[in-house]
């Protein structure tokens, strides 16, 4: 298993070679300037040229590329063209939020939709059944910018229980950490819950078909051990892999929230840097997303052999 | 259900609970009061006010650097670091004198070789400063506190230069800082204003901190804009980037932030329904909409397709589609300069009175010996302002016949395409919108948009020799009548050239919560003055 590990660590590094290539490639190619940007809307056409000089920005594409790669060889993600600031640094420094956001509404993801999948199936066709998936068309309909507003003006607005905006690093505590989090994990969370719900039902359904439940049910076991021991265990392959595929659909999806919440993360600082045109930091962004694409595939491809011993690699 | 109507609505509702009698929540209040959340009108994504001229970081570095000069409200240059300033009698020769007591927020005194540094970066940048620079015979120190400024012609409007609010500021930092290439970024934010830069608890994107700097010695007289005593009320000022208007407008109503500079248009009514929120109008000198055409290409490096469109033009059509029916907050603007101000004229505008003769404009159009040829109409559709006004543009143009090749794109493609001079259908482009802040029009100092000297000019590169030679008039002006009669001549000229059409003046809103007071109305949002109570 290590060796398979490493194997796929190794594999990662072309992966992420044509990623940064692909990306790089890409910037150039869309229109945009960031020495025009910068400038301001007042500048003249020299200024706008001298900055772009200063920036490095005239030289050709292939030294522009070559002189990224050189650096990232040696630890250097560059430097943002805007703030000044490296781009390791800017990157450190709003991946708290982000990782935060994406923890919370994993946890709050997997412990309500997987008991509500499980549910729905035991009492397949059921009023029970069939609410349970209406919620989840339901949210898994509505955009996450739409359940964010609703949530803050339900609660933070009328029963002012929580704040609007913003974020608290969990140095502060964990309650004023907590209390920026739960409306956007649950803005954020509820397509992954209605996802991950449907999934589990489906899964769950075909398991609770199998020969093995019906002995067990034969056997006297109680439906409680039947349903989260014997079936869950036996239904949690493609759960898994849902559950791995939101974590990068997660990503995308803290995009839309963090600019909803005010949220200072990964996602705003993407959105902030595209309209800005700051080459170094989308690179480093793009660099480290897949990265986690990556290690959110190998993980899941581990996770299987724990839930499923007939896995091996 | 778009985005903006599903936000419009919940602002809305947001606003009625408000108003019911709810009580506001506690989550800001137990914070100190000597903590002033203002939201921006935009994000501060790099700090140097002369490297990058955005409005917000003038905005922003207002607070950090101080300048020798300060505009006040009656738009006159006010002594700010200076204590004294004397001119030669032939006007070659202005020597200035340093106040005492000013310091830079790592401690060490403010000099003049401080000064000069600054103001040699500076005068590479501005235009003003270009023009100083180029009749510039000596910029030196002449002791710590003293330094001179010896000119090969006079330069009337020095102290205006020296004080100006528009982009860039003439800021004041120390030398070492100074001495970074004016195209590159300097490395420290260390100023002698009334307020530090906390760089550490700077997040870009998101949060930008300044606090009160103990050492500033204000100057005695009553603040007014940029001039006068910034005497600071609270301690800390942070700025907390909102990039959602809805989520702005919820955390000024439940107290997280206390100023929100730039509500939208259509968050204003829910806000003004809220007991606990003023909403005035921010600045009277507004904006004024426009769009330029490109001066090199055809169709409109032809005077009379330029005439044609503008005798088409409803500034009307523009206003409402832009700010909406509030006729408060907008007017039509037969001219190029803000109305309100002193040099105000609508001198040669009747191009712009009276009824819109689509019929005439198609009969100039037809004389100009239009061929039809595509008019790329660049429109950044991520600016609500430019947005709206790239749609009127696009019907007006369509509607007295022209071929409208319309690219909605964003801003940034905008700022980078309308710096190309090649022929629209070969990466140029033929027109793009945008506005400028009335504080920059008041007068040709700052005004670049109003400039028609070719290559110099800016973007759409016009070319009109009575427009610059009224300019040059203007800065030769010795006093107020003869700068008001230049003002006149120029603005017809512009007219009659057409150098850009202006689409109207407008006014926009700033809003906070009634525990703060001390607001001032102006160009930028000025901090000193500002008190809250908890």
């Amino acid at each position: 298993m290590l060796s398979y590990i490493f194997r796929r660590i190794l594999s990662t590094l072309p992966v992420m070679g044509i990623v940064a290539l692909f990306v790089f490639s890409l910037l150039y190619i869309a229109p945009g300037d960031p020495a025009a940007v910068i400038a301001g809307d007042q500048a003249s056409p020299a200024d706008v040229e001298r900055i772009r000089q200063g920036l490095g920005l005239d030289r050709p594409f292939l030294i522009q590329f070559g002189s990224w790669v050189w650096n990232i060889l040696h630890g250097d993600l560059g430097t943002s063209i805007f703030t000044n600031l490296p781009v390791s640094a800017m990157i450190v420094q709003r991946l708290e939020p982000t990782l935060s956001l994406m923890a919370i509404t994993l946890v709050l993801t997997i412990l309500v939709a997987v008991p509500l999948g499980v549910v729905a199936a035991w009492k397949a066709g059921s009023w029970v059944d069939r609410s349970i998936m209406a919620f989840a068309v339901f949210a898994f309909s509505l955009p996450v910018f739409v359940v964010g507003y609703v949530l803050a003006y339900i609660f933070a607005l009328q029963f002012e229980w929580l704040p609007v905006q913003g974020y608290t690093p969990l140095k502060s505590g964990v309650w004023p950490w907590l209390q920026n989090l739960i409306l956007p994990a649950l803005a954020l969370g509820s397509v992954y819950i209605a996802l991950i719900a449907r999934i589990t039902r489906a899964s769950m359904l075909e398991v609770l078909q199998q020969d093995y439940v019906r002995t067990a049910r034969a056997k006297g076991l109680g439906q409680r051990d039947i349903l989260f021991i014997h079936a869950l265990k036996n239904a949690a392959v493609p759960i898994v892999t849902v559950i791995g595929i939101g974590i990068a659909l997660l990503i995308g999806g803290a995009v839309v929230t963090e600019s909803v919440f005010a949220i200072p993360g990964l996602g705003r600082l993407t959105i902030d840097a595209i309209l800005r045109r700051d080459y170094p930091v989308i690179q480093g962004i793009v660099l480290l997303f897949s990265f986690l694409y990556v290690l959110v595939n190998l993980m899941v491809d581990v996770t299987y052999t724990l839930v499923d011993p007939r896995i091996r690699y | 259900m778009d985005r903006r109507t599903v936000l419009k609505g919940l602002a809305g509702v947001g606003t009625l609970a408000a108003t019911g009698g709810l009580s506001m929540p506690a989550l800001s209040q137990g914070a100190a009061a000597r903590t002033l959340k203002f939201v921006p009108q935009a994000n501060l994504a790099n700090f140097d006010p002369i490297w990058g001229t955005q409005y917000v970081v003038r905005n922003a570095a207002a607070l950090v650097w101080d300048t020798l000069y300060g505009l006040d409200a009656t738009l006159q240059p006010q002594r700010q670091m200076v204590e004294s300033e004397q001119v030669s009698d032939d006007g070659l020769v202005w020597t200035f004198k340093l106040r005492s007591g000013l310091k830079f927020h790592d401690g060490t005194p403010v000099l003049a070789k401080d000064v000069v540094a600054s103001l040699t970066r500076w005068s590479s940048r501005d235009p003003m400063g270009l023009m100083l620079k180029a009749i510039q015979n000596e910029l030196t120190a002449v002791d710590d506190k003293t330094f001179k400024w010896a000119l090969k012609a006079p330069y009337p409007k020095m102290l205006l230069a020296l004080g100006k609010n528009s982009t860039p500021c003439a800021f004041i930092m120390p030398e070492r800082i100074a001495q970074t290439d004016p195209f590159k970024q300097i490395p420290e934010y260390i100023g002698s204003g009334p307020m530090k830069f906390a760089k550490g608890e700077w997040v870009p994107g998101a949060k930008a901190v300044f606090e009160k700097f103990a050492d500033y010695v204000p100057r005695q007289e009553k603040s007014s804009w940029l001039a006068g005593g910034k005497q600071m009320l609270v301690d800390r000022i942070e700025w907390v980037v909102i990039p959602d208007p809805a989520t702005a407008a919820a955390a000024l109503q439940n107290g997280e932030v206390d100023w929100w500079e730039s509500p939208i248009t259509d968050l204003v009514p829910s806000l003004k329904k809220n007991k606990n929120i003023e909403v005035d109008i921010a600045d009277p000198l507004g904006n004024i909409g426009s769009f330029r055409m490109n001066h090199l290409h055809p169709p409109f490096n032809n005077v009379k397709v330029r005439r044609a469109v503008l005798a088409a033009l409803n500034q009307e059509d523009y206003m409402r589609a832009l700010v909406g029916d509030d006729t408060a907050l907008w007017k039509t603007l037969p001219g190029f300069f803000t109305p309100g101000t002193p040099l105000y004229t609508e001198e040669g505008g009747e191009i712009l009175k009276g009824k819109r003769d689509l019929a005439m404009a198609k009969k100039l159009l037809a004389e100009s010996g239009y061929a039809g040829q595509p008019v790329t109409c660049v429109v950044a559709q991520d600016q609500p302002i430019t947005k709206a006004q790239g749609d009127v543009t696009a019907d007006l143009l369509k509607q007295i016949g022209m071929n409208v090749d319309f690219v909605a794109t964003d801003w940034g493609t905008v700022g980078s395409r309308r710096a190309q001079k090649t022929p629209p259908g070969q990466g140029g482009w033929g027109m793009f919108h945008t506005w400028h802040a009335g504080a920059d029009c008041i007068n040709p100092a700052a005004y670049n948009a109003i400039r028609a000297n070719g290559d110099k000019a800016w973007f759409g590169w016009p070319t009109s020799e009575p427009v610059e030679k009224e300019v040059l008039s203007w800065f030769e002006a010795k006093n107020l009548e003869e700068e008001k009669t230049a003002v006149k001549r120029l603005n017809k000229a512009a007219l009659d050239d057409v150098v850009y059409a202006p689409t109207g003046f407008f006014l926009s809103y700033t809003a906070w919560r009634k525990n703060v007071s001390g607001i001032a109305k102006g160009p930028l949002p000025f901090f000193w003055g500002v008190s809250k109570s908890a």
